[in-house]
């Protein structure tokens, strides 16, 4: 297993790290029996992400995963950051190796959970938009631990 | 970059250059084979004669109890199916181990379970150690074989093997131990364990990689473990890996000739990295302090994950490994640590460093202060340490 220099290059210097005092969105997916935690930080003005970013406890790819899909919805509007999926999240890092798939899911995950909170704030049902987050329970394999 | 500090040596070791030095004829010029009369075939021979007596007296074995194989992995599966073939002859279908074996024994022992096999693993407690009077009682009428290791790979805790061995021969139930960590490392006597069947390894010890061996006491008649031509007294047959059996056999006797003074050396240094290590909030040192590996430190720091603590230190120039699921390729963290009772998500965090003689304290000093810093890095990002820290748990 080798991670591809983009991977190292964001694990070295993660983008965007640490809490949003002013978010009005936080999503925290994954669960510490897996070994990966991502919480997402989001602030929205008029549906647009204006700032993000994020903490994770995890392996390099969860770190690097966090990092770059932070870059991703940087600047975007919520419709945007909802049609990002783990693919375009790894081809972005050219690539992951197979057994480290999930941190991108993870990844999608968390900026879906931190969108249904922005909507929850807001009174607003996440569910018909944003669709069902999976908990993490580490059996029936949504975390995508198993994928 | 700056130098690079090799901490892994319970991963592999550097080859010994005295044993690369003995290694080079047999690899260019002495290409004979063994089993040939002629000359040529006469000095790859004696250099495996020579080699075989080396590492028989290194351990107080009798050269005709050493049978060399390719490492410790074909050594425990020869030990332990052999066994096993032994005891079902005789209708006894019961093995007893530990729950963090290496998984050379583990997966051997899954194999025999699917094939009739019942088995029984010990608990190993939360210092890492297999209690005599725990095995004493697993013992039952059918057990063809007790396999408990010598020292462990991952958090180096040393067995009471001598008392483990006084058990099973007292109750006439084969022993055997993998002590792949352990040859070359602490003293190994066979006659003063008692053992039955013991596995090495060459490439833990300085030797090359690829070539190990097992003790099996005289008396005990395995099945034959590869058929064919006569090599290893007809039970593991294939031309000899002459170059791989003299390198083992020289790293093995450098190995234990150095080994008073070096132990000495690696153990001050040992405590005192953990006692280092010990300092960063809520770290824990994993198994016995005591009963330990002179070079094996093993801990886990809270709210940090060890895939990406081993990624900092490696940009850092230190090369160490871990325990935790991602090092691993599975789902779950180290069977070792879960086994001494660490919860998943401190298992996830645990750090491993093993020395040996090339270490030096300078390493020691660079690592306690690379790790408690990288530690901080990853716990600043961390949202479960912000939860272990709001929890106070």
């Amino acid at each position: 297993m080798a991670y591809s220099e983009k991977v190292m290059e964001h694990f070295a210097n993660p983008r965007n790290v640490g809490e949003l005092e002013d978010a009005n969105g936080i999503g925290e997916v994954g669960n510490p029996k897996c070994g990966d935690i991502m919480k997402m930080y989001i602030k929205v003005e008029n549906g647009i992400i204006e700032k993000v970013s994020f903490k994770t406890f995890g392996c390099g790819a969860a770190i690097a995963t966090s990092s770059m899909a932070t870059e991703l919805i940087k600047g975007k509007s919520i419709d945007d950051a909802l049609k990002l999926t783990n693919k375009a999240v790894m081809e972005a890092l050219d690539g992951l190796p197979p057994v480290k798939v999930h941190c991108s899911v993870l990844a999608e995950q968390a900026i879906k959970a931190a969108v249904s909170d922005y909507y929850k704030r807001q009174g607003i049902d996440p569910e018909p938009i944003v669709g069902k987050i999976p908990e993490c329970d580490h059996e029936d394999g949504s975390c995508g631990c198993s994928v | 970059m700056n130098k690079i500090i090799y901490a892994d040596n319970a991963a592999t070791t550097k080859l010994s250059p005295t044993a690369f030095e003995a290694m080079k004829p047999y690899l260019l010029d002495i290409y004979g084979n063994p089993s040939s009369l002629y000359k040529l075939g006469i000095q790859s021979r004696k250099a495996v004669d020579t080699a075989r007596e080396t590492v028989a007296n290194c351990i107080n074995a009798e050269p005709r109890e050493i049978f060399f194989l390719s490492g410790g992995s074909e050594a425990d599966n020869w030990a332990i199916k052999g066994a096993a073939e032994l005891g079902a002859r005789k209708g006894k279908k019961h093995i007893i181990s530990s729950k963090f074996e290496h998984h050379a024994v583990l997966h051997t022992l899954e194999y025999l379970e699917k094939h009739g096999f019942e088995v029984t693993l010990l608990d190993v407690h939360k210092d890492g150690l297999v209690r005599p009077e725990e095995l004493e009682n697993a013992i039952r009428e059918d057990t063809a074989l007790v396999t408990i290791m010598t020292a462990n790979n991952e958090i180096g805790t040393i067995q009471p093997v001598k008392e483990l061995a006084a058990i099973c021969k007292k109750h006439n139930v084969l022993f055997h131990t993998d002590a792949v960590q352990a040859v070359g490392t602490i003293p190994i006597d066979v006659k003063d364990i008692g053992c039955d069947m013991l596995s090495m390894s060459g490439h833990k010890f300085h030797g090359p990689k690829g070539v190990g061996a097992i003790y099996i006491r005289k008396g005990i008649i395995l099945p034959n473990l590869i058929h064919g031509g006569a090599q290893e007294r007809g039970m593991r047959a294939g031309t000899e890996n002459i170059a791989g059996v003299v390198g083992m056999s020289v790293a093995l006797k450098e190995s234990c000739e150095k080994m008073a003074v070096r132990n000495a050396r690696l153990e001050k240094m040992r405590d005192r990295l953990i006692d280092g290590l010990l300092k960063i909030n809520r770290s824990h040192i994993n198994g016995d302090r005591i009963s330990r590996l002179p070079g094996n430190v093993n801990m886990c720091f809270e709210g940090v994950e060890g895939e990406s603590l081993l990624l900092m230190l490696d940009m850092k120039g230190i090369e160490a490994s871990s325990g935790s699921a991602c090092t691993s390729g599975s789902l779950d963290p180290s069977h070792v640590l879960l086994a001494i009772g660490l919860p998943h998500e401190i298992a996830h965090g645990s750090l491993r460093l093993t020395f040996s003689d090339d270490n030096t304290e300078e390493d020691i000093d660079e690592i306690l202060t690379a790790v408690p810093s990288v530690v901080e890095k990853l716990r600043s990002m961390s949202p479960l340490w912000e939860k272990i820290i709001k929890e106070n748990k």
